[in-house]
């Protein structure tokens, strides 16, 4: 294996495992606050038990979250360090706002709140839940414009052979970026939900602490059906935007080879990337990729065909991973409707808690999905149609990242054993009476 | 002064900041097997750091973010060149942190004694390896023409580079040691004290030796030379160096803390006041240096963060100084009963 290679498994690597604490980091922080606001409002001793007990989950999980946030921030510099002096002009402002304006509020404040229960009054306690709420949202908002960049690029000027800002407002005001982070925060808010949802229908299956975990399935249920809904809509602008900004991966993640008005959707292909088609494809409706693409069914929407063949994004996956997240968004929005009309019987429908309980991973997938689609759909682009990733690399010996790559394996394995470990832990204990 | 010279001095006082604020957290972490004799003791020193280590952690974020941002290639021939040295001290840092967390979510010795060893590598890891890089940066890198590394993990740890280390080291120690004596009481805060007062010489004899040997290894000297009025700056060092004692001896321990601070802050401006312009200087060539001329991003970037500096950096010290006040009583056995408590 190559430098190249390596560096790209490592880099995967990281970030998955970043992604499976981030979003839960996102949304609990949200249901915590809103716990804690409804104690101070109206005094009702649940609401503290709630605060107290999801937000020790919270904090397992947010540790995690920022330990391994840590490394990426610096395998930009060790892995990619080309791609860095070529865009670094560009992340400047963006990693400045989001380090002085957003991380150390987060991180200095979530030792206030867990330290801080004597110490400051109720109702500033609940405020500082809700500005680190606040601050992991700000941080989110600023790494995903980052990220934008490189699925768009704009607002740049190429000169001294690196991409040099030319207007800040255009990158921080990046179409694409607006999407993702609309997307990818409710994405955070499905999962907390679908995480509240699942720990809660554990314990009322074994009908211990019912009106605890009903109070809490019923604020996540209301999360999780707004978030829900909102993100079919909105993932349809995305692609929207995909067809306008990055034609191949909406070609990829669509198996559609050749160019052409009317062109169909499948419900199921099975691209062969050698013979440039589709060597299975179920249930075409014509017409209804220009439809959703361009709003008209006989827009012209480009094939892969159109791009030499180094250039296409590995067609497969793309289409896979796009095709398991819709249907996965699907089912989100048809079960947290479903449980809109059991929410008030929610003890007497076991079936539909056993789903909810098994369900809470399905949300964890469908947000490593978007991210498979979304980085390896860019592909063989690093900022797209400006550097390709296999000039990004740093000059680095195989050795090394052989040996770093195995290590982040072993580590990360052991670190997501142990903090699962804790987490289910502390879940299935339930509340402790204070 | 123009816009990357005063980047330049921003990202160093970035580094001096981390190291202030974490350094503590990091000295306390190593003297956590030697200090800690029981499970009270150990539990105490967590929560000698528990609110604050986080937030402390975020200058050196700051500080690797101003360096992707200011001087782009410095970060990229920086990190990349550096590679098996920042993967350690990453690891390190991962498994310092969750040890915090971690430790008293379980009642059972074996699994305390597994995230107190955690805690221990993952201090004096960092502790040492940004002592050995920031020495070996004062001597020069082998980097060529095109910012590739041509050496290994290895040719980091020449003896110049090992006196760096351990002069970090003991800083931190030290740091950590004052720390202690201030957030504890009784036994420990009397070990604390000690220790401070029995590692001080050796600080004092490494540095000397530190600033004799640079004249050796670098050229750092070089702009002392020319502007004889810097040495001022050494002095300062030195003489914030003695208070730490005096404050020691007379039992003044938040002004021996601050004086370790300021002591801090000396050391690792001393080298790149020497060093300036240069950042990462090439030990092949002077030619390949990267320095804050060539190597900085454009001027509208570094104008927009200096904008952000000034309006985001006095609200973050701000708030962090209120946190630090909140916590800055003593960890007593009443503070360990909470639940909360690590
Ligand atoms: C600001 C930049 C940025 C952001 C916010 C993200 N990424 Fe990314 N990603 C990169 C910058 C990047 C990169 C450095 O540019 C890589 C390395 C190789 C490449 O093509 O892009 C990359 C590659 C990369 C790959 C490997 C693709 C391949 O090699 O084929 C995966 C799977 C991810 N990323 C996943 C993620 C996830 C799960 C993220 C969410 C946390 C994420 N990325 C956020
Ligand atoms: C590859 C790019 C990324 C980098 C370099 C990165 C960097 C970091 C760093 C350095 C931290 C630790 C901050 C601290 O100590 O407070 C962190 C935490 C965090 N990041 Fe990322 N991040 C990346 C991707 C993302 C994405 C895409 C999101 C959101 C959608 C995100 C959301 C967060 C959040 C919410 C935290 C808070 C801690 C937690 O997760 O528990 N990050 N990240
Ligand atoms: C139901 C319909 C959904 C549609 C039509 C949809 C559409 C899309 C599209 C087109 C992308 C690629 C955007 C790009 O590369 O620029 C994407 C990415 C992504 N999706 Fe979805 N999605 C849906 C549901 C979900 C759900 C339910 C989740 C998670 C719970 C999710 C999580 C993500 C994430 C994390 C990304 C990567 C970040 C981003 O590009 O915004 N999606 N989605």
């Amino acid at each position: 294996m190559d430098v190249l290679l390596l560096s790209r498994l490592q880099f995967a690597v990281a970030t998955f495992f970043h992604f499976l604490f981030v979003p839960l980091t996102l949304g609990l922080s949200v249901l915590v606050a809103i716990m804690e606001t409804r104690y101070v409002k109206t005094g009702d001793e649940t609401y503290l038990k709630m605060t107290r007990f999801w937000g020790k989950l919270f904090l397992i999980n947010f540790v995690i979250g920022i330990v391994t946030g840590i490394t990426l921030e610096f395998q930009f510099g060790t892995n990619w360090s080309r791609y860095s002096a070529f865009m670094g002009d560009i992340f400047g402002s963006l990693l400045a706002i989001e380090a002085l304006g957003f991380f150390f509020l987060e991180s200095t404040l979530i030792g206030v709140w867990l330290f801080g229960w004597r110490k400051i009054s109720k109702g500033a306690h609940a405020i500082v839940m809700w500005l680190v709420a606040f601050a992991s949202t700000g941080s989110a908002v600023w790494i995903l414009t980052a990220n934008a960049w490189m699925q768009h690029p704009v607002g740049y000027v190429i000169r001294n052979g690196r991409a040099e800002l030319e207007s800040f407002a255009a990158v921080a005001l990046n179409k694409t970026g607006i999407l993702m982070i609309l997307h990818t925060i409710s994405a955070a808010y499905i999962l907390s939900a679908f995480f509240v949802m699942g720990i809660s229908a554990y314990h009322l299956l074994k009908k211990q602490h019912v009106a605890f975990f009903t109070k809490s399935f019923r604020l996540a249920l209301v999360f999780g059906l707004i978030f829900s809904l909102f993100e079919i809509w909105e993932g349809h602008l995305h692609g929207r935007d995909l067809a306008e900004n990055q034609p191949t991966k909406l070609a990829a993640m669509e198996s559609h080879w050749e160019t052409s008005r009317n062109a169909p959707i499948y419900f199921f292909a099975f691209p062969d990337e050698a013979k440039e088609k589709n060597s299975t494809a179920i249930g075409p409706l014509p017409g209804m990729l220009s439809l959703l693409a361009f709003h008209r069914s006989d827009a012209e929407v480009k094939g892969l065909k159109d791009y030499p063949r180094d250039e296409r994004p590995p067609v497969l996956i793309s289409f896979g991973a796009f095709r398991l997240m819709v249907v996965l968004g699907f089912y989100f929005a048809l079960v947290t409707l479903w449980g809109w009309f059991k929410k008030n019987r929610l003890v007497e429908s076991p079936r539909y808690l056993k789903l909810m309980l098994f369900s809470l991973p399905l949300p964890y997938i469908a947000a490593e999905l978007g991210w498979i689609l979304a980085e390896m759909g860019r592909q063989p682009w690093i900022v797209y149609g400006l550097m390709k990733t296999r000039d990004a690399v740093s000059p680095l010996a195989t050795s090394q990242v052989t040996v770093t790559l195995v290590a982040f394996i072993l580590l990360y394995g052991f670190l997501g054993a142990v903090g699962y470990f804790l987490i289910i832990k502390n879940a299935k204990k339930g509340p402790v009476a204070d | 002064m123009d816009l990357q010279a005063i980047w330049f001095f921003l990202w160093v006082l970035l580094w001096a900041v981390y190291f202030v604020t974490d350094g503590f957290d990091l000295g306390i972490g190593s003297l956590l097997l030697i200090l800690g004799k029981n499970n009270e003791e150990k539990r105490i020193m967590y929560n000698a750091m528990g609110p604050l280590w986080d937030g402390n952690e975020v200058w050196l974020l700051t500080a690797g973010g101003v360096t992707f941002a200011a001087f782009p290639l410095v970060y990229a021939v920086m990190f990349s060149s550096l590679y098996s040295a920042l993967m350690l001290i990453l690891f390190a840092l991962i498994i310092r942190g969750v040890s915090l967390e971690f430790r008293n979510k379980v009642a059972n010795p074996r699994w305390q004694k597994l995230w107190d060893t955690c805690l221990f590598v993952g201090s004096l890891v960092p502790a040492l390896l940004f002592g050995v890089a920031f020495a070996n940066i004062f001597r020069g890198i082998p980097i060529d023409a095109k910012g590739v590394y041509h050496g290994t993990l290895f040719t980091l740890l020449n003896p110049y580079g090992l006196l760096g280390g351990v002069l970090f080291l003991l800083l931190f120690l030290v740091h950590g040691s004052i720390w202690l004596a201030v957030k504890s009481e009784g036994a420990l805060h009397e070990r604390g004290s000690e220790m401070a007062q029995k590692l001080w010489p050796a600080l004092l004899t490494v540095a000397v030796v530190f600033l004799i040997a640079s004249g050796f290894s670098t050229q750092i000297y070089d702009n002392y030379l020319a502007h004889p009025l810097l040495f001022v700056f050494i002095l300062i060092t030195v003489l914030a160096l003695f208070c730490i004692k005096v404050f020691l001896v007379k039992g003044s321990y938040w002004k021996a803390w601050f004086s370790s601070a300021i002591t801090i802050v000396g050391a690792t401006f001393y080298g790149f006041i020497g060093l300036f312009p240069t950042m990462f200087p090439s030990s092949l060539n002077p030619d390949y240096n990267l320095t804050a001329y060539n190597a900085s991003s454009s001027s509208l970037t570094l104008t927009i963060m200096l904008v952000l500096a000034l309006i985001f950096v006095p609200i973050v010290l701000a708030y962090q100084f209120w946190a630090y006040k909140l916590f800055k009583g003593k960890i007593t056995r009443e503070d360990l009963a909470y639940e909360e408590a690590y």
